[in-house]
């Protein structure tokens, strides 16, 4: 009786509290002359985006909507971008940290105590403007990484372009079928194993067979799909594509930043397999490779994949720092300059929260999944 | 009488081998153990060799740390121009309003002496008394700074908030931010796994809306918002509604820090206060609280150390913390172009603090650790 009464009156007072706010933003709204309401989606959007990979882009046709769609689809392109980078550098240094080199371990130690100590605005302003944008020579006399070249504009990297796309989807599928082929051998080698334990040589097997399997398909259907590589012109580059300098300075912060914390994430995974592991391993007879694959590597992962994919997220939210060096995604397309314009405060952050929020959440479920999965497993 | 006893003596231990011991032993199987290890560390010696000292000649032996104005730095580009530094050094760390009246400067000063007096004793393990520490350093330590930092009282000339900037902001608004943030955290803690539907859930909703959206747009919504929330007429100052953005986010992500001590408390506990014929709060007060808010100290720490990095966003609603000023001053044109010194002053101010704080936190980890198996 008693709790009924406290959550009766807390719902009441929420509900109201929320309620009241919910009328006075209104009404304030309204008395500086901006009724809520989402007709402005479809009003033009009169300032210029400049970088926009997917959607077409045209000042005095895109609507503020497709604003929002470009905002959105760049923190995506910067999301995965940098959960790419972060992940194979995170664990570099991770597993050099764990290495029995005595100057690798503390080489890793220094970069990841550095770099997770500060702010990353910080990070992302000191190499955008004190370095990049300082530096950074024009496009005649760019720094040349193998196919990618990198000057004060930005990135130049190579474009994948598709002549056929018919058969570009075909091959995608096949690629899909490959894969559930080899889904298939593994469970049946692992049934063989059981049986009769006699091991086959997998992982191996499987990558050669799904690269065989691709390349013959890809020139079976008449190669659908061509690279672009970026040329030096007479003043810039043409062909391939261009991560502007903006992208690219929070591309390399983002992946260093969280790259420490991944490399800090993969030291503790390697650290909790309990030497014990290791010695039962020797002592039936594993060799190394087989140890570090079936022992060392499944038992630290356990460890080390759930907080990375709650770095994963992190590193999502933290692309809205890119409003400091003006790369336009959702926050500072949607959230800033377009609440500017049209005032329309309320819809326009809710949209803005509720977009995060889904990326949140998808992030615990997939965390969710894999828990289950651990805990299926263990006995 | 010959003595036919024979008497039986240890012979000296044998010494280990000698690649075993000392120095070289220890180069050996640390630095040149394989012929993979060999490579890896002629590698990093060669990348040390490469850039370490080149970076000392210029952080260091070419510096230029003379004079008062660009002048010096403009002649030797060598190296790097701490003259700079030196010259917005009461900007960037008590900002706009205390750097132009110097007169005033002890205001700042004595509040940072009373925050790090208070502070440094409640980290090192013998202080006694360290509870009445704590509590001043919460209660009556935030008065007294609003007093002297503030001012408009007892003849201490006003300063406003809004004037505050550097390093004092930057700690204005952590320390802020944990303070409220706790008592809110706590509660929401306790909230998270009361067995009241109704408050379970909003405690859930509370803790995971705040923890799913970005720093950034919490102070966008605080400084655009938080206007349009209250009647016209319920004015805030800039630096308060971040203050509010801040503490509403931090109040997250402290109750989960406090969850996570909650829920390492046994259950008996609370079962053995009941039988003793304890109330809920009774019991939360005096027997949980106390056991699971030491449990997780370290994890408060670590998110207030997050917070303290994340307080620099605040500069892209146009406060001036630390990072800001040092952006402002080497976009001045006193000082246009010596970015990499102010960036590095900053980062280095942050990282000693936050360096600091986690070494802190992980000793204390430590020490937990070995207080429960004992």
């Amino acid at each position: 009786m008693r709790s009924a009464i406290i959550q009766g009156v807390l719902l009441f007072i929420v509900c109201y509290a929320l309620l009241s706010i919910y009328q006075t933003t209104i009404f304030n709204l309204e008395e500086r002359g901006i009724k809520t309401s989402t007709s402005f989606f479809d009003s033009v959007a009169p300032f210029k985006v400049g970088f926009s990979p997917f959607l077409d882009y045209e000042l005095g046709k895109t609507t503020y909507i497709e604003i929002f769609y470009i905002g959105v689809l760049n923190t995506i392109l910067v999301a995965v971008l940098g959960i790419v980078a972060a992940t194979i550098l995170g664990f570099a240094i991770g597993i050099m940290r764990s290495s029995s080199n005595w100057l690798a371990s503390k080489f890793s130690l220094v970069y990841v105590e550095i770099f997770r100590n500060m702010p990353l605005l910080l990070q992302i302003m000191f190499w955008n403007f004190a370095i990049f944008l300082a530096f950074l020579p024009p496009p005649k006399q760019s720094l040349e990484f193998g196919v990618f070249y990198l000057n004060g504009r930005g990135l130049q990297t190579p474009l994948p372009i598709i002549e056929n796309s018919n058969n570009f989807n075909i091959w995608l599928v096949t690629i899909f079928f490959s894969f559930i082929g080899v889904y298939f051998f593994r469970r049946w080698a692992k049934k063989r194993f059981f049986e009769t334990g006699k091991t086959l040589p997998v992982f191996s097997l499987s990558l050669v067979f799904i690269i065989l399997f691709t390349t013959l398909m890809f020139y079976a259907l008449g190669g659908p799909l061509t690279i672009e590589l970026p040329v030096l012109g007479k003043f810039n580059f043409k062909g391939g594509a261009q991560l502007p300098l903006p992208l690219f300075s929070l591309w390399f912060s983002l992946t260093i930043y969280t790259s420490a914390f991944i490399a800090e994430n993969v030291r503790a995974g390697i650290a909790s397999v309990s030497k014990g592991q290791i010695e039962a391993a020797r002592s039936i007879g594993l060799s190394r490779s087989q140890m570090v694959r079936m022992v060392i590597i499944p038992q630290a992962l356990r460890v080390i994949i759930p907080p990375t994919i709650s770095q994963y997220l992190n590193l999502t939210k933290n692309s809205s720092l890119a409003m400091a060096v003006g790369y336009e995604e959702v926050v500072a397309v949607w959230a800033n300059i377009s609440l500017n314009q049209t005032g329309q405060a309320l819809i326009i952050i809710a949209m803005t929260i509720i977009f995060f929020e889904c990326c949140s959440l998808f992030t615990s479920f997939v965390l969710n999944i894999y828990n289950r999965r651990i805990q299926l497993s263990e006995r | 009488m010959a003595s036919n006893t024979i008497k039986f003596e240890k012979l000296p231990d044998r010494l280990p081998p000698s690649n075993t011991v000392g120095w070289m032993a220890w180069v050996k199987t640390n630095l040149f153990g394989s012929i993979s290890n060999t490579l890896i560390t002629l590698l990093v010696f060669y990348l040390i060799f490469l850039y370490i000292p080149p970076f000392i000649e210029w952080a260091f032996i070419n510096a230029n740390f003379s004079g008062s104005d660009r002048s010096v730095c403009d002649e030797n580009k060598a190296g790097a121009c701490w003259t700079f530094v030196k010259v917005r050094f009461d900007q960037l760390l008590f900002g706009l309003y205390f750097a132009t009246n110097p007169d005033q400067m002890w205001r700042p000063i004595i509040a940072f002496i009373g925050f790090f007096g208070l502070l440094i004793p409640l980290m090192i393990d013998k202080t006694p008394h360290k509870k009445w520490l704590l509590i001043t350093l919460l209660t009556i330590f935030p008065v007294f700074f609003l007093l002297i930092v503030r001012g408009g009282v007892f003849g201490i000339p006003d300063s406003d908030p809004s004037q505050w900037g550097g390093l004092l902001l930057t700690f204005t608004l952590a320390f802020v931010g944990i303070i409220l943030a706790l008592p809110l955290g706590i509660l929401l803690a306790l909230g998270r796994r009361s067995k009241m539907p109704v408050v379970k859930s909003f405690s859930i909703i509370y803790i995971e809306f705040w923890r799913g959206t970005p720093l950034i747009t919490i102070l966008f919504m605080a400084s655009v918002m938080l206007p349009l929330f209250f009647p016209s007429g319920v004015e805030f100052d800039k630096v308060v509604r971040a203050m509010i953005g801040i503490t509403l986010f931090q109040s997250a992500y402290t109750a989960e820090a406090v969850r996570g001590g909650l829920q390492a408390i046994d259950k008996g506990q609370s079962e053995a206060s009941m039988a003793l014929g304890m109330g809920y709060w009774q019991q939360t007060i005096f027997i949980i609280l106390p056991q699971a808010l030491k449990i997780s100290i370290p994890s408060i720490v670590n998110t207030f150390i997050a917070l303290f990095k994340d307080t620099s966003l605040v500069s892209i609603i146009g406060l001036l913390d630390l990072l800001k000023i040092a952006q402002n001053s080497s976009r001045s044109l006193d000082w246009n172009g010596y970015d990499i010194e102010a960036y590095m002053f900053a980062g280095i101010v942050f990282w000693i603090f936050c360096f600091g704080m986690s070494m802190y936190s992980q000793r204390l980890e430590k020490k937990l650790d070995t207080d429960r198996r004992e």
